[in-house]
């Protein structure tokens, strides 16, 4: 029992205290034997959280004992839980493909750093989705950031030093607005505490103070989770860096910031009558809906395919924000359920895409002709996944359209939900010029030497993809939790 | 003694100006790093400032004191100072080894060397 | 550098004062201002100094790579340690007033612990950025990685 109390501190420490660990040993192999471990333990604690929370409502861990809007509360509700679970159970599959794939793009001697960043990256995730106190998850977010800075300049392109540095420039400005932001509305109400944050601000919500924290924090999320205008780090980022770095980073990083506005933007001023004064939802559904037109359109003309679905990352961050744009529970409820149907598949298709990189050497278009037949595993798998990225039935991504639609008509924008379907199109095209090279061209002859991609990074697409088929069929699961954390955040949110 | 009251605001204001347009407008990878630090610096103030209590002295328990500068802001911003050394190093090292790959440090050229490799 | 006696002698003669300012910083920060972060940086900075008068190769032997990383983990792991000490004798995570025998007590044991692992993370983190840069010739030019 003792285990269970300490749950929320444990999914935190372990990555923690382990990535020091692979930092002194040096040993690439045991480094990525930690990993394993550590990444599958910490999705038992998710899960176990996960069920705790869904029985028993919202569980609060108080750090060194000192009492809360005090000390650092830890809190888990079912929107962190859920949140939790995505980035555990992504990290976990992972860093079972990692091995290889790291052995094939990073040199010997920087091989342990990669498990060492990868694992501060997975502490700072999980601890931004886990934290209560609205400073913590700033400290957690750099813990993040800085560790992602590392696993994107480990790419063996030049390029993705510049692509990191970028990032970094960028990413820094995110994290210091967020700061700013905190840091005024901390100036009006003397609380760091969200919970308490929530229950203090709408006093003070007529004062300019607060107004320009919220203006600051909406613009430095938005950097962070690469909302439509702010997301010109992202497509070098997540192109440039070594393959496994992008599987990793596509499923959790931007899914991570998604929900700190979930959590900062909605949850903190949802109470004031900000949002809707200062218009924020109908900015948000504009930059959701154009932010899906422009990522898909992008992403077609890429030759790169890394770049081509960091760009369709753009548009799927659009279409969690356009659920999230409505404020209500179905809105919110599509929103949050697309961010584990988009982690699902956006890893599956890196994941294929690390496959193919690893036998072929490049993920440029004109390097794949022919490739359906020499790696039929792989490439199946990156044709179910994107199946789901355009919203066939069957896969989890009609499940995320079908309540967006649903949502969307429910709160009377008809022609957003049309906008929703063609955009969709897009996604057909994109994914449809993959499938008609892999397939419809003649090899040439360096893909005729082509072998499957081995086993150990072709398992874990497919239990991505079949994940995306199961969760596509039956969806009472993660709609439930879906449900439960939307319905929790709505309350908040004043009329 | 009395100095206009919200001065430490508007040195903010200038601080965080500055070290914005620094990084937008300056091509040097290693002045936009600067820069960077400068933006950072103005969150600093801004904490310190707000932490400042009228007549309060230094947070330490001492006999015959009643009123102390609130502690919290300056170990959140202890906190933030540590992030801050840790991105300027990385950032630092990343620029080391751009210079390493590509012979220069300055933006246009770092983009001219990009697009003759293609996007 | 080397040849200059002002400076050899004088960077002799501070530098134990400055090691010694840190240590007094580090074990002072119970009582006053001070603490882990600021002794660590100053503890480095008398290592840097060194450096930059014997050279970084004399600074590299008195303080090799191997050592700077067992800092830097062991740190980390310190302060971590303790923090799952706090936990395995009954209280949260990082609650130190379970580690003494009275709550003050453990209070003093934990936070001096936790200052402890957080000097020696950022004396070996400072200098090994101070290390990295200087030990590097960056003027190899195009190619050089």
């Amino acid at each position: 029992m003792r285990l269970v109390e300490h749950l929320p501190a444990l999914l935190v420490v372990v990555p923690l205290m382990a990535a020091p660990v692979c930092f002194v040993m040096r040993r690439p192999v045991a480094a990525w034997g930690i990993s394993l471990l550590v990444s599958w333990s910490c999705l038992a604690m998710a899960v176990g959280l996960l069920a705790l929370v869904m029985q028993g409502g919202p569980i609060s861990y108080l750090l060194g004992g000192w009492a809360a809007p005090w000390g650092i509360e830890y809190r888990v509700d079912a929107l962190d839980a859920f949140v939790l679970v995505i980035v555990a159970a992504i990290g976990a599959i992972v860093a079972l493909a990692a091995k290889r794939s790291v052995e094939h793009e990073i040199p010997e001697e920087r091989r342990y750093l990669f498990y060492a960043m990868f694992l501060l990256c997975l502490c700072g995730l999980l601890g931004m989705a886990i934290t209560g106190d609205a400073f913590n998850l700033f400290v957690f977010l750099e813990i993040s950031s800085l560790s992602t800075y590392v696993l994107v300049g480990l790419g063996r392109d030049r390029r993705a030093l510049t692509a990191a540095f970028r990032y970094l420039v960028i990413g820094t400005i995110g994290a210091t607005f967020y700061v700013i932001g905190i840091g005024l509305a901390y100036m009006m109400t003397g609380t760091l505490n969200m919970a308490d944050l929530a229950v203090r601000l709408p006093d003070v919500a007529h004062t300019t103070t607060v107004q320009a924290a919220l203006a600051f924090l909406v613009i430095g999320i938005g950097i962070k989770m690469a909302a439509f205008p702010l997301h010109l780090w992202l497509p070098n980022a997540y192109a440039y860096a070594p393959s496994i770095s992008t599987a990793f980073l596509a499923g959790t990083a931007t899914k991570v910031s998604v929900y700190v506005f979930l959590r900062v933007v909605l949850g903190m001023f949802g109470g004031t009558g900000l949002l809707k004064a200062a218009a924020v939802p109908d900015l948000l559904m504009v930059i959701a809906l154009i932010g899906m037109f422009v990522g898909s359109a992008v992403a077609i003309w890429q030759a790169d395919l890394k770049r081509s679905f960091a760009y369709s990352s753009v548009a799927q961050i659009g279409y969690i924000l356009f659920g999230v744009s409505l404020l209500s529970t179905t809105g919110l409820a599509a929103g949050i359920v697309h961010l584990f149907n988009h982690a699902l598949m956006k890893t599956a298709i890196f994941l294929a895409l690390t496959a193919v990189f690893m036998r072929t050497g490049s993920v440029r278009i004109d390097a794949l002709a022919g490739i359906g037949r020499r790696m039929p595993l792989t490439m199946v798998a990156f044709l179910v996944a994107g199946l789901s990225l355009i919203g066939v039935p069957l896969t989890v991504g009609f499940v995320s359209k079908w309540y967006l639609i649903q949502a969307a008509v429910e709160a009377g924008v008809w022609p957003a939900a049309v906008l929703v379907l063609l955009s969709s199109l897009l996604a057909v095209v994109y994914v449809w010029r993959v499938v008609e090279v892999a397939w419809f061209h003649k090899a040439t002859e360096a893909t005729m030497k082509v072998t499957e991609a081995p086993l150990t990074v072709v398992v874990p697409t497919w239990v991505l993809c079949a994940a995306v088929v199961w969760f596509g069929l039956d969806a009472t699961g993660t709609m439930a939790v879906a449900r439960t954390a939307a319905s929790f955040l709505s309350q908040g949110i004043a009329p | 003694m009395e100095i206009p009251g919200l001065i430490n605001y508007w040195a903010v204001v200038v601080l965080m100006m500055a070290g914005l347009y620094t990084v937008v407008a300056r091509g040097n990878l290693v002045k936009k790093i600067i820069g960077l630090n400068v933006f950072q610096i103005s969150v600093f103030v801004l904490y310190i400032t707000m932490g400042k209590i009228t007549g309060g002295t230094a947070p330490i328990l001492a006999e015959g004191i009643r009123t102390y500068s609130n502690p919290l802001p300056h170990v959140l911003i202890l906190t933030a100072i540590v992030v801050g050394v840790a991105t300027t190093a990385l950032g630092l090292a990343l620029v080391v080894r751009i210079q390493e790959a590509y012979g220069t440090i300055e933006e246009d050229e770092l983009a001219e060397r990009e697009a003759e490799e293609g996007a | 550098m080397r040849a200059k006696p002002v400076l050899r002698v004088s960077a002799k003669l501070l530098i134990p004062f400055i090691l010694l300012f840190a240590l007094y910083v580090q074990f002072h920060g119970d009582f006053g201002p001070g603490g882990g972060f600021q002794a660590g940086v100053i503890f480095a900075a008398g290592f840097i100094l060194y450096a930059l008068i014997f050279g970084v190769s004399n600074a590299q032997a008195a303080l090799p790579p191997a050592s700077r990383r067992w800092l830097m983990g062991g740190g980390v792991l310190l302060y971590a340690g303790v923090g799952v000490a706090g936990m395995l004798a009954g209280g949260n995570y990082l609650d130190y007033s379970v580690l003494g025998e009275t709550p003050t007590g453990g209070q003093h044991l934990g936070v001096f612990l936790v200052e402890l692992g957080v000097g020696m993370n950022v004396f070996a983190s400072v200098a090994t950025i101070f290390f990295v840069f200087a030990g590097r010739d960056v003027r190899r030019g195009e190619g050089g990685r």
